[in-house]
């Protein structure tokens, strides 16, 4: 654990990336190789289960720390990371554990099946072996996502700087359903073949939201237009007679959209296709909301298979006939995919995502404008000789979006963040007045403004709290602030009755009072749009 | 039957912390007639008051930061000023040279004001001394049980072997740090056979203040257009929290930017500052040291101001005080 937190402590010393792949290629180059594959593993987020439940966490560090549980809570709002909070609270013991971080997480795995005292003797006895920062990364493999400054973009660089192979192999092999505890450095990223797995998916390439005149782009000829469709970004996979459906966030989501499983037998095997996991009913493309009810479920029923049904909305093919495409030009996988979808019958879930026909950028303006009626997000504009690349790159392909809609509304709730804006009032619940006259909460936002804003507001609320919840604080409405979103849809969860589709802060609006917001009526208008 | 309540001794007014019976205020936040100022720091010495009283030590540093023409008057340690049968005095806070806990005695009753303070003896600073009271009115600025200092020794070794780190890499160590006070202690105390120590004008000017007034303070050098570039990447440069947010950070290509501050003991504070190393290193007192501290008063009634003072004061009604929290608007530690 010793090398690894001394890993983690150049890595969080400093901001830039050069230094950090330097600190990450140093550590490959000397760690072992399981520490190496675990490593690998956490920064790409391939945790082990968790085994302990975070409510007996908090329990037994503050009986360890000799205070009251209601004193731990209150910090850990206050440092924002549980983690933390715990490797803070619990005093260093006298003697310091050399175990390795293959071995903690051995142990880690091994407490599946102990009782709980067991598991509490263990995690006590661990926090007592350990400094401040090991206990932090002890605590963050108990309790959940290893978030901790480094993308998987920086371990693809560092392994590529100390194995000398190229990044994009490296990229490849790190994808997919590889299991830390029985792979191998050897089999995962140094041997000729890598993982002969027939699920291994490819890195997606992301696009950048245009920022110009798409005027500047050239050529309309040059340019392929498609609808941004409003779903999930999926990855299908049929090789060897069997089908793996990925989602972006490299999570295999096959066994929730049951109705893939068709695809098998109308498509031509060894393919590997791109495309929007999209509900979609009656030869349209539902609201994203009615997706959102698939998303979470791990098991589909009848009745939800039947109420948002999904469909794949095919844009990429990225391998065929066994063989990686990638590389060929857009034009080409595209003139490839049609060929493949041309004979699929209606009733399969699959649809070609149409090309946009469009002879000049003015008219293809026109067309992004009515987006919102087809229930799309905009456009995408994907150059014709490009490449499919890995992750989010500028150049070839541009997501070209709708311009969001607006409301000003006032401040509510306002609670604590974590990480980087812990101990910062950052997490905000947003109101507009009802018919009657009544603030009714309708949206939470907590992106858009600057550390600077953020700051000012903290102590505003500080100064302004009505009532304090645990970490939410109820505040005097007096703060407005122009809330942008994507959508609107109707909702039966929420007390107004609406839901919004990715709210953030536009701007905080000084100069307006809460007699100037918007009402409930407004935003009910736009959802009949 | 009607039972007239007494009226504290010490009031929260909306100008400060108000003793009526003295007509005199300690460390108010608006412009009054007599005021007793805990330390300089700016949160706690206003302008604007027609008569200061501070220890001798801070009477120069009062001068410098609001102005020759201030009434000033300096006492000792424990030299004690009646004002209409008010005995007020003066005890070591530790928290900076001449700060001070300020002791208000009146028909019996004592109450004592901490301003700010730290247990740590600094070396610089007169250490800070428990004094017996029944009210105490208590910063709490790290009162949370996550807040815990490693000693002082400890700190400066760490910001030593970064300094020297530095100096092997051929990069300017920039430390920020606060003009009074932490700035001296961290002068006082590193190891000054790695480098010269470089000074933001904010700093070198306390400093002065400081020697003038017979305080030894370790050679340093003020950073000016003239001042030797070569020097830069050997040195160990003092700024403030202005300094590093400021172009003045630009001269000194490739630095290596430290912050001392109690609340580098966070990950999310120091990730915010971008800085490249956080040193815990405070001039208050942690969480140790307050609960130490209220203890060895033996007072009953514990006022906490400034910091998390409502779950501060509620921990402490449950260790068998008798606790309620107190709004002013002293600021405790800054970090920008």
């Amino acid at each position: 654990m010793k090398s690894f937190a001394a890993l983690f402590q150049e890595l969080d010393r400093t901001t830039k990336t050069t230094a950090k792949v330097k600190s990450l290629a140093k550590y490959f180059d000397k760690a072992s190789d399981t520490d190496k594959i675990w490593t690998i593993a956490l920064f790409t987020h391939r945790r082990p289960k968790r085994n302990v439940k975070t409510s007996l966490l908090r329990e037994w560090a503050a009986e360890q720390a000799g205070i009251p549980l209601w004193l731990f809570e209150e910090s850990y709002h206050i440092v924002g990371d549980l983690a933390e909070a715990i490797s803070l609270i619990i005093e260093d013991g006298s003697e310091e554990s050399e175990k390795s971080l293959t071995s903690y997480i051995h142990e880690l795995i091994n407490l599946k099946d102990q009782d709980e005292a067991a598991k509490k003797e263990y995690v006590l006895q661990a926090w007592q072996s350990m400094n401040q920062a090991e206990r932090f990364l002890f605590n963050k493999l108990l309790t959940g996502g290893f978030r901790i400054g480094v993308s998987s973009k920086l371990i693809v660089k560092a392994l590529s700087k100390s194995t000398g192979q190229e990044e994009n192999v490296i990229s490849h092999r790190l994808m997919g359903n590889w299991d830390p505890a029985t792979t191998t450095f050897e089999e995962l990223i140094l041997s000729e073949s890598g993982l002969d797995e027939i699920s291994k998916p490819y890195p997606f390439y992301l696009a950048y939201a245009i920022e110009d005149d798409p005027a500047t782009l050239g050529n309309t000829s040059d340019w392929q237009a498609e609808h941004k469709w409003d779903g999930i970004r999926g990855q299908v996979i049929l090789r060897q007679g069997e089908i793996f459906v990925w989602s972006r966030g490299e999570e295999l989501v096959t066994d929730k959209y049951p109705e893939y499983e068709k695809l098998k037998d109308y498509l031509t095997d060894n393919i590997v296709i791109d495309g929007e996991i999209l509900a979609y009913k009656a030869g349209k493309p539902l609201p994203f909301n009615v997706l959102q009810k698939r998303i979470g479920r791990k098991k589909v029923g009848k009745k939800l298979l039947n109420d948002c049904p999904v469909i794949l909305m095919a844009y990429d093919l990225l391998e065929y006939d066994g063989q990686d495409i990638r590389t060929k030009a857009t034009s080409e996988r595209r003139a490839v995919l049609e060929s493949i979808l041309k004979d699929v019958p209606q009733e399969i879930p699959i649809r070609l995502s149409p090309v946009i026909a469009f002879s000049n950028w003015e008219e293809l303006k026109h067309i992004r404008a009515q987006s919102r009626e087809l229930d799309c997000e905009g456009l995408m504009l994907k150059r014709k000789s490009s490449e499919y690349k890995i992750g989010r790159k500028k150049g070839d392909w541009w997501k070209w979006k709708v311009d969001p809609m607006n409301v000003d509304a006032v401040m509510l709730y306002a609670q604590r963040g974590h990480g980087r804006r812990a101990n910062l009032f950052t997490d905000f619940t947003f109101a507009v007045h009802n018919e009657e006259g009544d603030l009714v909460p309708f949206a939470k936002a907590y992106s858009g403004l600057t550390d600077k804003e953020f700051k000012e507001i903290t102590a505003w609320v500080k100064k302004n709290t009505r009532e304090r919840f645990g970490p939410v604080c109820s505040v005097n409405p007096e703060l407005v602030f122009e809330l942008a979103f994507e959508g609107i849809a109707e909702s039966t969860r929420h007390k107004s009755g609406i839901a919004l589709r990715f709210p953030r802060i536009l701007r905080w609006r000084k100069d307006k009072n809460i007699n100037e917001i918007n009402t409930l009526t407004d935003l009910k208008k736009l959802l009949t749009k | 039957m009607i039972t007239k309540m007494r009226r504290k001794l010490i009031q929260f007014k909306e100008r400060g912390l108000y003793i009526a019976p003295a007509d005199t205020y300690i460390d108010p936040w608006r412009p009054v007639d007599r005021a007793v100022i805990t330390h300089g720091h700016s949160d706690h010495a206003r302008r604007g008051h027609k008569a200061y009283l501070c220890h001798h030590d801070s009477v120069n540093i009062l001068k410098y930061r609001l102005g020759d023409d201030i009434k000033v008057e300096g006492v000792a340690y424990e030299q004690v000023i009646d004002i209409n049968g008010v005995k007020i005095s003066l005890h070591p806070a530790g928290h900076i040279i001449g700060s001070a806990q300020i002791r208000v005695e009146y028909k019996g009753e004592i109450w004592v004001v901490t301003g700010d303070y730290k247990i740590e003896d600094d070396g610089l600073a007169t250490a800070y001394e428990p004094v017996k009271c029944q009210h105490f009115i208590t910063e709490c600025t790290f009162g949370l049980p996550v807040f815990k200092w490693k000693t002082q020794d400890i700190i400066i070794n760490e910001i030593n072997e970064w300094w020297s780190e530095n100096v092997s890499l051929g990069r300017p160590s920039v430390l920020s740090s606060y003009a009074l006070g932490k700035a001296q202690r961290v002068i006082n105390s590193v190891n000054h056979d790695i480098g010269p120590i470089l000074t933001h004008g904010a700093v070198e000017n306390t400093n002065e203040v400081l020697r003038n007034s017979g305080i030894a303070i370790k050679d340093t050098i003020r950073v000016t257009l003239e001042t030797d570039k070569s020097l830069f990447n050997k040195a160990l440069i003092i700024a403030t929290g202005s300094g590093i947010n400021s172009s003045w950070l630009n001269k000194f290509k490739n630095a290596s930017i430290g912050i001392a501050s109690g609340w580098m003991m966070m990950r999310g504070a120091r990730r915010r500052r971008a800085a490249d190393r956080g040193f815990v290193f405070s001039d208050h007192a942690d969480w140790t040291g307050l609960n130490d501290a209220i203890k060895s008063t033996g007072a009953e009634y514990i006022y906490p101001t400034h910091g998390y003072t409502n779950v501060f004061s509620q921990w402490l009604n449950e260790q068998g005080y008798i606790a309620s929290p107190v709004e002013t608007e002293y600021e405790g530690e800054v970090v920008e």
